[in-house]
């Protein structure tokens, strides 16, 4: 019975990853054998190594907590904005009115095409990072925001008034979870945007970060580090994503879409 | 008015003393009384009440029927106060209460149950006591009310994971937890199938003789009027067209003679009516 049960669950568990593994195996063999040259893909060993030495000196750790603190800071910056602005134009049609349209003229505007701007206005600093993730984030975080508030059930809302609540109960107790699905996906969507805007900021123009580590091993020709950047990035939009899922199942357990299986 | 005439001599001549203390067993405690005065209210020029006058004593069941269309959903939101009168006044008094702070509120159960999905079953009903008591408190009566639509087991639960009939019954126990002293039911079992809906008219029968609140029913389901209501308005083209009393003391049978006469005839009056298909 318990070895029924066992079986299917570690083969679920497994099967996703053979496919991985075996690319690993094959890349290794590859490089090994002399059939792609090291000089353009390291072996997944020689990227481990670069990872180990990378560590030992510190100059990952460094790096990665510089990069860190940038994509939460941009982040923090950015969302609160995009958020206080989509509560406030759900809740009020003058502000919707007001600031709307100069939001949306604004989004059109691909935000890493302010790179040169952003880089003349704040050199190479970390003003210009926090700037660019900020305004990368800001968007989805707040479309969807707006979006969810305006698709909470007026049903809902109705009952809510009837029943005497306040304003401030209101939006606490019906507005918000109502839109809280919704705030969800602009989340994951700004998270993506969060690392991809670093990314690029970081290799354009910068004097540390994961992104400036990436282009001084280029400079040296050391792609092992380049390789070893890139699945860093990789396993850091994993992690962001793992984080919101855990919080999405824990805040919206009660909706039947979000319960894990 | 004819038919008034005929329940009437269908009973014994002792029914209605007998009806009166077989009814709410407190009428004059909680019971708002409803006084509606010359009303009109029109959307976009469109009149759908017109010089509509009504009393609802206190502790009374009054039901509503009509056609789609006939203005007895816009009735029963004006008189909770959700529309605006666009002439005329809606008065809900309590005839007993000494001071405005112990008047019970009026409630409304809708047609769908219109539950917090993000909220436990307790906690929704809890939405019925907000402003009252602390949270411990809430709970309690909450609780309480739960065990009294029979639903005390599914109190942790969310509403996503309940039918029908029993996201309905948690509606009711909201609508009731707070103790109201009118409790209007905009169509509330509509949506539910025939036995279901059967038994949740026995449940609000059985609470409302209990409690002694005044009701308040709309409905397109005749036989549902005639089973629970003590009284029937039929409304038509904005204006009650048929006001009928139910004398068939309870509890009512279904299928009993007397109330299956009187839906034939209210079902005539609406089927015969001159804007009929």
């Amino acid at each position: 019975m318990s070895r029924a049960l066992t079986l299917p669950r570690l083969r679920d568990a497994t099967v996703p990853w053979l496919l991985p593994a075996a690319l690993i195996v094959g890349w290794q063999a590859a490089v090994s054998t002399g059939l792609v040259s090291n000089r353009f893909m390291p072996a997944p060993l020689d990227v481990l190594r670069a990872g180990y030495d990378a560590a030992r000196t510190g100059e990952l750790w460094t790096n990665l907590g510089v990069s860190t603190l940038r994509a939460l800071a941009g982040f923090a910056v950015g969302g609160g904005i995009g958020f206080a602005l989509g509560l406030a134009n759900g809740l009020s049609r003058l502000s919707e009115t007001l600031t709307d349209t100069s939001v949306q003229m604004v989004r059109n505007v691909p935000h890493l095409s302010l790179i040169p701007l952003v880089i003349l206005w704040f050199g190479i600093g970390e003003e210009a990072k926090l700037f660019l993730v900020a305004l990368g984030v800001f968007f989805p975080i707040y479309a969807n925001t707006l979006h969810g508030i305006r698709s909470v059930d007026p049903a809902l809302v109705e009952m809510g008034r009837v029943y005497g609540m306040s304003r401030a109960e209101l939006f606490r107790r019906v507005v918000l979870p109502g839109a809280l699905p919704s705030i969800f996906v602009g989340l994951r969507y700004a998270l993506g945007i969060m690392w991809l805007t670093l990314i690029v900021a970081e290799t354009i123009s910068a004097s540390s970060g994961l992104g400036y580590m990436a282009m001084q091993a280029r400079e040296f020709m050391l792609v092992d580090v380049v390789v070893l950047a890139i699945l860093i990035y990789a396993a850091l939009g994993k992690l962001a994503d793992t984080l919101t899922r855990a919080l999405e199942r824990s805040c919206l357990s009660w909706n039947p879409a979000y319960r894990s299986a | 008015m004819l038919l008034d005439a005929v329940s009437r001599d269908a009973l014994p001549a002792s029914a209605p003393t007998a009806f009166r203390t077989a009814a709410p067993p407190r009428p004059a405690g909680r019971g708002l009384s409803v006084t509606v005065n010359g009303l009109h209210k029109s959307f976009d020029g469109n009149p759908v009440i017109a010089g509509l006058d009504l009393f609802l004593p206190a502790g009374s069941f009054t039901a509503i029927v009509g056609r789609s269309g006939c203005g007895k959903s816009t009735l029963l939101r004006t008189i909770l106060g959700l529309e605006r009168p666009s002439a005329g006044r809606v008065t809900v008094e309590a005839p007993s209460a000494a001071s405005p702070r112990a008047v019970p509120p009026k409630r409304i159960m809708f047609q769908e149950p219109r539950l917090l999905p993000w909220a436990s079953v307790l906690d929704n009903v809890a939405v019925g006591l907000t402003g009252l008591g602390t949270r411990a408190e809430r709970r309690d009566r909450a609780r309480a009310a739960l065990a009294e639509v029979g639903l005390a087991d599914k109190a942790g639960q969310w509403p996503a994971t309940l039918s029908g009939g029993q996201r309905q019954r948690v509606a009711l126990a909201r609508a009731l937890v707070s103790g109201p002293g009118l409790l209007a039911l905009d169509e509330p079992l509509g949506a539910l199938d025939a036995l279901t809906r059967i038994g949740m008219q026995d449940l609000i029968e059985r609470i409302w003789r209990t409690q002694g609140f005044t009701a308040l029913l709309v409905t397109h389901d005749v036989s549902e009027a005639v089973a629970l209501a003590d009284r029937i308005l039929v409304m038509e083209d904005g204006g009650v067209a048929l006001d009928l009393r139910v004398d068939v003391p309870r509890p009512r049978r279904r299928g009993e003679p007397d109330l299956a006469r009187l839906e034939g005839r209210i079902l005539d009056h609406l089927l015969g009516a001159p804007q009929a298909a």
